[in-house]
């Protein structure tokens, strides 16, 4: 019974294709899987809306909204109404048909990752061998959307949100793929069916998630601070950067093209966490042997879902960084972490007795982080300001 | 350490984020439609026309001098004056307002009008829940709906309406002493006039004003 509770999309899949002639149930099934994730990803946009909206009134001692339906649960469709009843406003002088093409790139690239994330015990679209690297190249596409729009639409604020988009995003792009390199050289695939296998197994009751080790402590904390970069949240919302330049890259988009945007924004991050879930949090599998009989989807769906719930808690807690502490967080901190990490990774993979390799891991991450916290995030102090001809 | 700051600053949302659930005092919002607060007494919005007694056509104290409709800055006042007159607080016969209208759309609440108006007869209002369908038949308001009691005045503005119904009554004093001076006066002069020979009455009044000429 339970193992059915476990598989009941892959026995419902089944049952609902076994009604076609052989031939045509290959298409089928991917067609009928593809239209589950784009029926289930929108769902837990709404609910995330709703979460972030809720929860960040919370954390500023607000009530948030509460007036549509029973505690403003029916909020995110009156939104939904809204976008898709509002005009659809494209500027005179904007290159339309880029205008048109950019919040479509953008939802069918981070749909796109979807193809390759575990979300269940045999619930995969497509079990890539390379899953991983695909799901990075669709990741970085959407920076060439970002850039569509910013370009696109004319206008200067667009044009300098989608500069600084490009920009974040390139820095943090090279620190992402960094911190996952470790969970690839421990596991020896970058399958990521693979990688969730290999972390689906227990020592006295306990998980082996990579989390739960050095390199993979390390690797988790970059891919995370990489992750909030990458999918432009707060502390690292630049490219929309509200009080300074309207809304960024897409000032421009009203109605249901900037609703478009607005649901990539967050169907990427689901992306994102359920990527970092995989690599790092053990995918689909519980965290105790004796929690094993809960279904897989449900441990992943609810690990993606606390995930996002961090990043709601970041937003509503960190103002938005400047454009140097930015590159300077990038490429003094995260990059050299990531590249340390990769050396504590070897190690773990090649010294053999067990707890030489755990001090040993823990004395460079936590070194390395204490180290480099202290001399390269240092506040230079530049004094009171000095006049050389104005006194 | 890196990362310290972080954690403060999450341990407080997360602090904000429960408290609010727990203590009300945290949630200082104030649920509009069905919680309000009293506003406060200097509270205005847009004008309203004050009227004495029972009937407003009747206690208008706007005489339509008009100058109310000349100092406001966005020109939102309109005033028609009547033909005919009717009486005043004081008894006076003035003319009124045939028309007042008012369009709260143009009215930027400077209380210009307020400030000129030497009757005493518009003064600010508070009412704020003035949404309608009617984006221009809604928002001019005409004599009846601007036309409003001192009593409701004095709920409204309870320090300013005393003031102006001290400065009234002290008006309405001056000029019933000045009447009864004048009626004591003409009395005084009806029983002086039999009393002294019907001869020449051109003569005998002279004297009579000169006193009180030489008293100024």
């Amino acid at each position: 019974m339970l193992e059915k509770a476990d598989q009941v999309f892959v026995l419902l899949l089944h049952w609902l294709v076994g009604y076609l002639p052989a031939a045509w149930q290959p298409a089928a099934g991917v067609l009928l899987c593809v239209v589950a994730i784009i029926a289930v990803y929108p769902t837990l946009f709404a609910l995330a809306v709703l979460l972030e909206r809720k929860g960040l009134g919370r954390m500023q001692n607000r009530y948030g909204p509460n007036r549509v339906g029973p505690f403003g649960i029916l909020q995110p469709v009156a939104d939904g109404i809204k976008s898709l009843t509002k005009e659809d406003i494209v500027p005179f002088t904007a290159d339309a048909v880029v205008h048109f093409i950019a919040p479509l790139v953008l939802v069918v690239a981070v749909f796109m990752g979807f193809a390759v994330l575990p979300m269940g015990r045999n619930m995969v679209l497509v079990d890539l061998d390379a899953s991983l690297l695909f799901f990075f190249a669709m990741g970085a596409s959407t920076e060439l959307s970002v850039f569509m729009a910013g370009w696109s639409s004319r206008n200067k604020y667009s044009l300098l949100g989608a500069m600084r988009a490009v920009a974040q995003m390139i820095s943090y792009e090279v620190p992402l793929l960094l911190s996952t390199v470790g969970v690839v050289m421990i596991t020896g695939s970058l399958s990521l069916v693979d990688i969730v296998d290999a972390q689906n197994r227990y020592t006295w009751g306990l998980a082996h998630w990579n989390v739960f080790k050095p390199w993979g402590l390390a690797g988790f904390v970059m891919f995370v601070i990489a992750s909030m970069a990458e999918t432009n949240r707060s502390p690292f919302d630049l490219p929309e950067g509200e009080s300074e330049i309207v809304a960024g890259y897409f000032t421009e988009y009203s109605g249901f093209k900037f609703a478009l945007f607005f649901l990539g924004e967050y169907v990427g991050m689901f992306g994102i966490a359920g990527l970092g879930t995989s690599l790092f949090l053990g995918g689909w599998s519980s965290p105790l042997a004796i929690l094993n009989w809960v279904p897989s989807w449900i441990w992943f769906f609810s690990k993606v879902m606390v995930w996002i719930c961090f990043f709601i808690w970041v937003r509503g807690t960190m103002p938005r960084l400047r454009q140097d502490q930015l590159m300077n967080f990038a490429w003094k901190f995260v990059l050299p972490m990531t590249l340390l990490n990769l050396l504590v990774a070897a190690e773990w993979r090649f010294v053999a007795d067990l707890w030489l390799r755990w001090i040993a891991g823990m004395v460079i991450v936590v070194g390395a982080y204490v180290l480099m916290g202290r001399v390269g995030m240092r506040r230079e102090h530049f004094g009171p300001r000095t006049y050389r001809y104005a006194e | 350490m890196l990362g310290e700051g972080i954690l403060k600053g999450l341990a407080e949302t997360a602090k904000n984020f429960a408290g609010s659930y727990v203590s009300k005092e945290r949630l200082t919002t104030v649920q509009y439609p069905e919680e309000r607060i009293a506003p406060i007494e200097a509270t205005r919005d847009f004008p309203f026309l004050v009227y004495d007694g029972e009937d407003w056509q009747a206690g208008l104290r706007c005489v339509a001098c008009q100058i109310c409709e000349k100092e406001c800055p966005p020109k939102c006042i309109y005033i028609e004056k009547s033909k005919d007159k009717k009486p005043d607080y004081v008894g006076k016969p003035q003319i009124y307002p045939a028309r007042f209208d008012i369009d709260i759309s143009v009215c930027m609440s400077c209380q210009i009008c307020v400030e000129v108006c030497p009757f005493e007869a518009i003064k600010m209002d508070t009412v704020f829940e003035l949404a309608t369908e009617d984006r221009f038949g809604g928002l001019l308001l005409d004599r009846s709906k601007l036309a409003k009691s001192n009593e409701y005045y004095h709920t409204i503005h309870p320090t300013e309406a005393a003031e102006v119904d001290a400065r009234l009554a002290e008006e309405k004093a001056k000029v019933e002493a000045k009447a009864r001076a004048a009626a004591e006066a003409a009395a005084a002069k009806a029983a002086a006039a039999p009393a002294a020979a019907a001869g020449a009455p051109a003569k005998t009044e002279p004297p009579a004003v000169k006193p009180a000429g030489g008293a100024e």
